[in-house]
């Protein structure tokens, strides 16, 4: 079974988010990029399905300009077997990527696909259930444990309140929460090699796919900060203010 | 903006309608026009009747069908797709349910979703957090329908009205693409973070799974729930679905108490909306103290105990 991953490259989740002057988006200028965290955790889970002799074969997809290649070798530095770069220059948005995913799909026919719940930037959770939609297959979202038997898939999710499983055949869409597994380190000789390895190439706009974002976004703020309040000295100072100052309890 | 027509997509749980729906009609109130709502479900027509009283609703469309229990993303997005022609807006709360359907709809309707819309500055125009709410982005949709997933708690509850009607629709029914096997709600007697008044939330400082006892003691007192720091989860002292942060429940409590949680932006994206906040911890240079309206420097195993002897 092929497992296709899906990675985007994002801030790195320690980098601190600045504004430009004008508010029209976030400053990523010079900002230390990543692969998301949440992708990362989708790849450790397809290679760990190769070494289980579940998959055959990992292919990692990312959609974005050049330097999206540098998440993708380090997508094969940590296991993936092939790499696929579908390139364009300006950003797409989650419809977008799973248009652009859907066709990907179409020419790979992976068994299963994985993507993270979410990316830290755009916190949307979108792209993986939309490309479920759009290829018709069933699709699991926030996945915290993946069993495979034969053709069928039992997912665990992380749902509110609890956990639920799903059971669904194969292929399928899978989106993953931060209990599934811990990802593993890159090892600097698999580093090394990756560097030397070949990037599959796709040109966006020779898909025929209409990846016009559905939102304009108009501007970016920086939320009102709370401000500290007042140090108590005591557990009977802190009950008396919660009850007749805030009137909370 | 009244030219808008809203469907709210409703959660309910065995007839119950949830709360977050509640809230959902809050922000379609905000948006204008008018608001139907549709519940799905084995026991639908009781939550339908709830849904019938909710101020604002204009007509409830209930479809009694077990192939809509626990939300199943490939049955609902089917059925909101076959009712969506005539509305302009399809709400629904960005609760794991929310999240995991309404960007299937959208797909399926050809459009774009906006995610855990925060405010509503016009029919076309909304605010949401991005980045773990370290920034709040205003985006215009370019959709000529909508399809949004409302954060519950920026929006508060709405209250009740004599009775709109409740119609049926024909049921879409099961797709055939997955199975329902089983659920674990951690549940019992204290209420959800989702809809919690107080919650007290422990974290590294805690020390142990054993440890977090002493934050069930307090919860108890305070009728509270119980949520915990990824850090906490992270070490295994407790599961994840008791994470807040931005990966895991946003919440907005009137008291929100963080015991032994040094207080990480994550963490913080995930709570810093609470109307209250207390920090209790023994680093007097905690960054939580930053969003504390009440900080209390103490040993935890000290604090918790004499705070739930006390309450």
């Amino acid at each position: 079974m092929k497992v296709l991953v899906a990675i985007k490259r994002v801030i790195d989740h320690n980098v601190r988010v600045r504004l430009r002057e004008d508010h029209s988006d976030v400053d990523l200028t010079h900002a230390k990029m990543a692969m998301n965290p949440f992708c990362e955790i989708a790849l450790e889970e397809a290679v760990r399905l190769k070494e289980q002799g579940i998959a055959d074969e990992v292919v990692a997809v990312s959609i974005g300009d050049k330097s999206v290649q540098e998440q993708l070798r380090t997508a094969m530095a940590l296991g993936a077997d092939r790499a696929l770069h579908v390139s364009c220059d300006t950003p797409v948005d989650s419809l977008g990527a799973a248009r652009v995913l859907a066709e990907v799909v179409k020419r790979e026919s992976p068994g299963l696909v994985l993507l993270g719940k979410q990316s830290i930037d755009s916190d949307s959770s979108q792209t993986g259930p939309m490309l479920a939609a759009l290829t018709q297959m069933p699709q699991a979202t926030f996945a915290s444990k993946i069993t495979i038997d034969g053709e069928r898939l039992e997912v665990t999710r992380e749902i509110d309140g609890g956990l639920e499983t799903l059971s669904m055949s194969l292929p399928a869409v899978v989106t993953t929460d931060l209990r599934l597994n811990e990802p593993r380190y890159a090892k600097l000789p698999a580093i090394m090699k990756a560097k030397k390895r070949p990037i599959e190439s796709l040109d966006m706009n020779m898909l025929g796919i209409d990846a016009t974002p559905r939102q304009e976004l108009l501007r970016v703020d920086i939320p009102r900060e709370r401000q500290a309040g007042v140090r108590v000295d005591s557990v009977d100072e802190l009950i008396d203010r919660l009850k007749n100052e805030a009137k909370v309890i | 903006m009244s030219d808008a027509r809203i469907l709210v997509i409703a959660e309910q749980e065995k007839g119950h309608l949830s709360s977050a729906t509640t809230r959902v009609m809050d922000a379609a109130a905000r948006l204008g026009g008018s608001v139907d709502v549709l519940v799905a479900g084995s026991q639908s027509s009781q939550a339908a009747q709830h849904a019938a009283r909710l101020t604002g609703v204009n007509s409830v469309i209930s479809v009694e069908d077990g192939a809509f229990d626990h939300m199943l993303a490939e049955n609902m997005s089917a059925l909101i797709k076959s009712l969506a022609e005539p509305y302009t807006h399809l709400l629904c709360a960005s609760t794991t349910s929310g999240r995991n359907v309404m960007p299937r709809v959208a797909a399926l309707l050809g459009v774009g979703q906006i995610s855990d819309v925060i405010a509503i500055e016009s029919a076309d125009t909304f605010v949401r957090p991005i980045y773990a709410g370290s920034v709040l982005a205003t985006v215009r949709s370019r959709d000529a329908k909508k399809v949004i997933t409302i954060r519950p708690t920026a929006f508060e509850p709405v209250g009740e009205q004599s009775a709109a009607s409740v119609s049926s629709a024909d049921s879409t029914g099961e797709q055939g693409l997955v199975t329902f096997v089983d659920e674990q709600l951690a549940g019992g007697e204290r209420p959800e973070l989702g809809g919690a008044r107080v919650i007290i939330s422990g974290g590294r400082g805690l020390g142990s799974a054993e440890n977090f006892r002493l934050i069930e003691g307090v919860a108890d007192r305070l009728g509270a729930a119980v949520g915990a720091s990824r850090a906490a989860v992270d070490a295994g002292y407790v599961p994840n679905d008791l994470q807040v942060g931005q990966t895991g429940k946003m919440v907005a409590p009137e008291l929100y108490i963080a015991a032994g949680i040094s207080g990480a932006v994550q963490h913080l994206a995930g709570m810093k909306d609470s109307k209250v906040i207390v920090a209790i911890n023994s680093d007097e240079e905690a960054p939580i103290f930053q969003v504390a309206d009440y900080g209390l420097v103490a040993d935890l195993f000290q604090a918790l105990p004499e705070l739930e002897r006390k309450l």
